[in-house]
């Protein structure tokens, strides 16, 4: 008969891995701990077949519990992770990394800046080459902390040029952590990846030192280069950097296209409709409206009256000015299935009316227009801000009534 | 060979074997003069035992360790185990009269000792766990993983195919790697006709000097035992003396990683009973605790049944003949009779006997219980009457309760012990380096463990589950009586249930496919899977084994109608 029920030593371990996992998805870090200790001795045994040995389910679990376990102090964690270090020469790089994010989430930044310096120092035969990569976030990592001593010196050194002082050691220190961070922040931008904060960092030494044409450099490269994961903050970076340089509205425009392509429900989406309501050409006022449209699709928008007083805005010039009534036309020819729904129900009127007044103006303005005067949200908002002798409601109903024939139009 | 032989003195056939190898009544401690000689062959020493037993070696080690052989450290284990089971209570006899002279008939047989070293077979005394520059490479010798790959792969091969192969990297032509003088001869020599020794074996050993001398101790008590560490058997290597180095290929035949199982056991200890040829062994007669008559009553009482149910057992038991002495008797090298386990034979009887009162077709027996229930009410004399539904909850809950724990159990084990094991000199330090940061890690996370301290080892008791008839709350079935599912017929008392279901119209052949039935749990009603499981708990078997005792039983009781044609397919008409 088979012998596939017997317990052995495999089975025993996989059942303890099991009883472990359990235990961390409930956050019982005792009973995980009781359990892990059981399973140590998988280390005892030669695993190099499976994917994941018993060393780095250790590491990995060990590390859970020790950073949540309540009794568990960072001493120890420490002493734990050290032991670990020593268990897999593969995995040695990311596990001072790793140690690392533990030391800063616990504001230990010394210790961190000593451990990283030590893990770049790390030298193991053809291991060296195989964990290149590794190596270069250690590497970008503690010019990460260099950058930070460096903005502290730059913070003393601005509070005492307001003071009136000037320290020359304070500059040569902060001009010192300068070189050190520049060199390693920007050897790891090189490498295809999402950098965010490398790059930031990076971005304001340049910009510090005046070197602005480096600086649009690397944020070009890292929102156009193809070979970069697409990444929605570098086109705000971008942007961001071109506006600080004042560059002129169509540069600032090109950068947000393509933000509002990749994100249309970003927030810089306000700013962008904006600049483009303004513009004199006919193209970028269509993109506008397409834009404000757009964004308001997402849930996240529904209560944000600025976006609504954009939509409103410019609904109100166009229905003003009775040019272009066709865009809403079209804007509106895919939504008017869903948007009376998602954003115009009485339910909806009666809690915008109560929580948000601006919020319900603009949306009954939009709703009036897009819907004509018997839509509910109108009819119940303009109502509430009449009774409630509010000037600019008596306005809104009159402004509607006038121009009700445009709903016909457009909803035709 | 049959000793049938009656006693001159009390006319009793009920022979044990005196140290000196000689026949003596158990009734009246008669000592005939026949001797194992008829039997066997005559001790003969050789130098090998001279070795053994003078203890005259070669102390050729450095590193203080002394030549020695397998079957020392098997005997070793041996003796850890049977003074274990002494320290439980069992008879000091069966250690020096009963254990160690089948051990000696034992190596006798196999050529171990005790007898002329077989021509040809020259033990060569080879480096041991040494750097292997200054031995004999012999392209012919096979190699380290050969050997590894050869033996009943206990715990996990290919991780120790791993340490090997770090190993014999620097070595691959050398063989013997082992501590002991003959562990790499013991791996590979065919020993189909010779029944080498294993780890579980030792148990085998042990169960059938307990089943000679008759203790009340089950086979399946036996191993559960094991697994509690009442009886040495994981790391038993760890007392060995100082001096017997253990390493290498010694780890392969000595360190187990995995519990063995009742049937593997069972089946070498007949196997061996065969090899040794020993005579029939001591009867087992209704007095006996092995008696399927006794085992039922335990077994009932643990499962929390009512005693009237025995009344049951026995008639069945009497019915199919399973209670006769013949029976129930080991009979070494009979290949015709089927081979009795007798704890799963009483539980298999338990079962079929819950089938016949309630069907247990998950209808039926849901149905008596309302009956029971509604009669219940208006009982006011006597004992309740047993209902299947209150027993079902009360049983299933602690049953529950009982599973859950021994689940974590078997999920903390620690197999590793002190002893560090290593397959040679060179990874000698890795190992006690990866040993400290074990025990490091096993500090600091059972400091986390909370208050839960590993507790200690549960004293050995012959019950898992325990009712007591004082508790008020009514948990106790033992004294409930089965008059709610009973109805009187012409004066007896006969089950109101007039159906049963045949666990398997047609008996498979056990030889081919090891199996009598085929048991899927959804191909049967839930309370039969309820019930195997509540057994196959106790008994730490599959409930597949149990089944199988099962058929075999109905096949017995029902074989008159089997043999008629049958009109239905499953459902017989009693």
């Amino acid at each position: 008969s088979s012998n596939e029920h017997k317990l052995n030593f495999k089975k025993s371990k996989e059942a303890c891995l099991s009883y472990i996992q359990d235990a961390l998805l409930q956050k019982q870090w005792k009973r995980a701990a009781e359990f892990l200790a059981c399973y140590v001795e998988a280390l005892e045994k030669d695993y190099s077949r499976e994917p994941i040995g018993p060393s780095e389910m250790i590491w990995r679990i060990g590390t859970e519990i020790l950073w949540h376990h309540s009794q568990s102090s960072m001493k120890e964690f420490n002493c734990f992770m050290e032991q670990m270090k020593t268990l897999g020469v593969k995995r040695y790089l990311k596990v001072c990394l790793e140690h690392v994010f533990h030391l800063l989430c616990n504001g230990q930044i010394d210790e961190a800046y000593q451990n990283l310096s030590l893990a770049e120092s790390w030298r193991f035969g053809e291991q060296t080459a195989i964990q290149d990569k590794e190596m270069k976030l250690v590497q970008a990592y503690r010019g990460l902390l260099d950058y930070c001593s460096w903005s502290k010196q730059k913070n003393i050194l601005l509070e005492q040029g307001e003071d009136g002082f000037s320290d020359l050691a304070v500059e040569q220190e902060m001009h010192g952590y300068f070189r050190k961070a520049a060199v390693n922040l920007k050897e790891i931008i090189k490498m295809p990846g999402v950098w965010d904060i490398f790059v930031k960092c990076y971005v304001d030494l340049l910009e510090f030192y005046g070197d602005h044409k480096e600086a649009r450099q690397v944020l070009n490269e890292y929102a156009y280069n193809s070979k970069f994961p697409a990444n929605p903050n570098a086109h705000v970076y971008l942007y961001q950097f071109l506006k600080r340089q004042r560059e002129p509205k169509k540069s600032l425009i090109s950068a947000l296209k393509i933000l509002h392509d990749i994100v249309p429900s970003h927030e810089l989406m306000i700013d962008f409709n904006t600049m483009l309501q303004k513009s004199k050409k006919r193209k970028k006022r269509r993109l506008g409206l397409e834009v404000i449209f757009a964004a308001l699709d997402y849930a996240g928008w529904k209560e944000n009256a600025k976006a609504w007083s954009c939509l409103a805005r410019q609904m109100k010039q166009i229905v003003t000015s009775e040019k272009h009534l066709d865009w809403i036309k079209q804007e509106w020819s895919s939504r008017k299935d869903w948007w009376p729904a998602f954003h115009f129900s009485r339910y909806l009127a009666k809690r915008n009316w109560q929580e948000n007044e601006n919020l319900s103006y603009e949306k009954a303005l939009v709703a009036g227009i897009l819907l004509g005067k018997g839509c509910k949200y109108f009819k119940y908002v303009s109502h509430q801000g009449c009774k409630a002798q509010l000037k600019r409601f008596r306005m809104l109903k009159k402004f509607v009534n006038k121009h009700n024939p445009v709903y016909l139009r457009i909803s035709g | 060979r049959d000793f049938n032989e009656r006693c001159a003195q009390c006319s009793e056939v009920n022979w044990g074997l005196t140290d000196g190898g000689r026949f003596y009544c158990r009734s009246c401690h008669n000592v005939t003069e026949r001797t194992r000689e008829v039997v066997n062959t005559d001790f003969i020493t050789n130098s090998r035992v001279q070795t053994i037993s003078k203890g005259s070696r070669k102390q050729e080690k450095n590193d203080g360790g002394s030549e020695w052989y397998i079957c020392e450290g098997f005997q070793l284990v041996l003796k850890k185990q049977v003074e274990a089971l002494e320290a439980l209570g069992v008879c000091p006899q069966m250690k020096d009269e009963i254990l160690y002279n089948f051990w000696r008939c034992y190596l006798q047989k196999s050529k171990q000792a005790y007898c002329e070293r077989p021509a040809g077979e020259t033990v060569k005394a080879l480096s041991v766990c040494e750097s292997s520059t200054d031995v004999d490479s012999d392209p012919e010798r096979p190699s380290l993983l050969h050997l590894l790959s050869l033996s009943e792969s206990e715990g996990d091969l290919q991780t120790d195919c791993s340490f090997a192969s770090s190993v014999s990297k620097v070595s691959e032509s050398t063989s013997v790697y082992s501590g002991s003088v003959d562990g790499s001869l013991y791996l590979t020599k065919n020993q189909k006709d010779k029944l080498r020794m294993t780890m579980p074996m030792t148990l085998s050993f042990c169960y059938m000097a307990l089943l000679w001398v008759r203790e009340p101790i089950t086979l399946s008590e036996l191993l559960r035992y094991v697994v509690e560490g009442h009886i040495p058997y994981l790391n038993v290597f760890q007392h060995f003396p100082e001096k017997m180095k253990l390493c290498g290929l010694d780890l392969k035949i000595f360190c187990v990683e995995s519990w063995p199982v009742y049937e593997e056991v069972f089946n070498k200890m007949h196997e061996l009973a065969a090899f040794l040829d020993l005579p029939r062994f001591p009867d087992i007669t209704e007095s006996c605790f092995l008696h399927p008559d006794m085992l039922c009553m335990k077994y009932l009482m643990e499962a929390n049944l009512p005693d009237e149910l025995h009344n049951w057992t026995c008639r069945v038991v009497k019915k199919i003949g399973i209670g006769e002495v013949d029976f129930l008797t080991l009979v070494p090298g009979n290949k015709s009779t089927r081979k009795v386990k007798y704890d799963v034979l009483a539980v298999a009887v338990i079962v079929v006997v819950l089938k016949l009162l309630f069907l247990l077709d998950d209808h039926y027996e849901w149905l008596l219980s309302e009956h029971a229930e509604e009669r219940n009410k208006n009982n006011t004399e006597g004992g309740p009457y047993f209902e299947f539904k209150k027993w079902y909850e009360v049983v299933k809950r602690s049953l529950d309760v009982e599973q859950k724990k021994l689940d974590e159990e078997r999920a903390k084990y620690l197999w590793r012990c002190e002893k560090p094991l290593f397959y040679s000199v060179k990874n000698k330090s890795k190992v006690l380096k990866r040993r400290q940061m074990v025990v490091n890690l096993q500090n600091q996370f059972g400091k986390l463990s909370g208050s839960v301290q590993r507790a200690e080892k549960p004293n050995p008791s012959s019950f898992q589950l325990s009712w007591s008839e004082e508790n008020t709350d009514g948990s106790c079935f033992h004294g409930h009586s089965l008059k709610g599912v009973l109805q009187e017929k012409r004066g007896l008392l006969t089950v109101m249930n007039p159906d049963y279901w045949l666990c398997t119209v047609k008996l498979c052949n056990e030889k081919l496919c090891g199996h009598l039935g085929h048991y899927k749990e959804v191909e049967f009603p839930q309370s039969y899977h309820f019930v195997l499981g509540l057994f196959s708990f106790l008994l730490r078997v599959q409930p597949s084994y149990i089944h199988d005792e099962v058929c075999m039983i109905e096949h017995k009781l029902f074989n008159k109608k089997l043999y008629k044609k049958l009109k239905y397919n499953t459902v017989l008409r009693k």
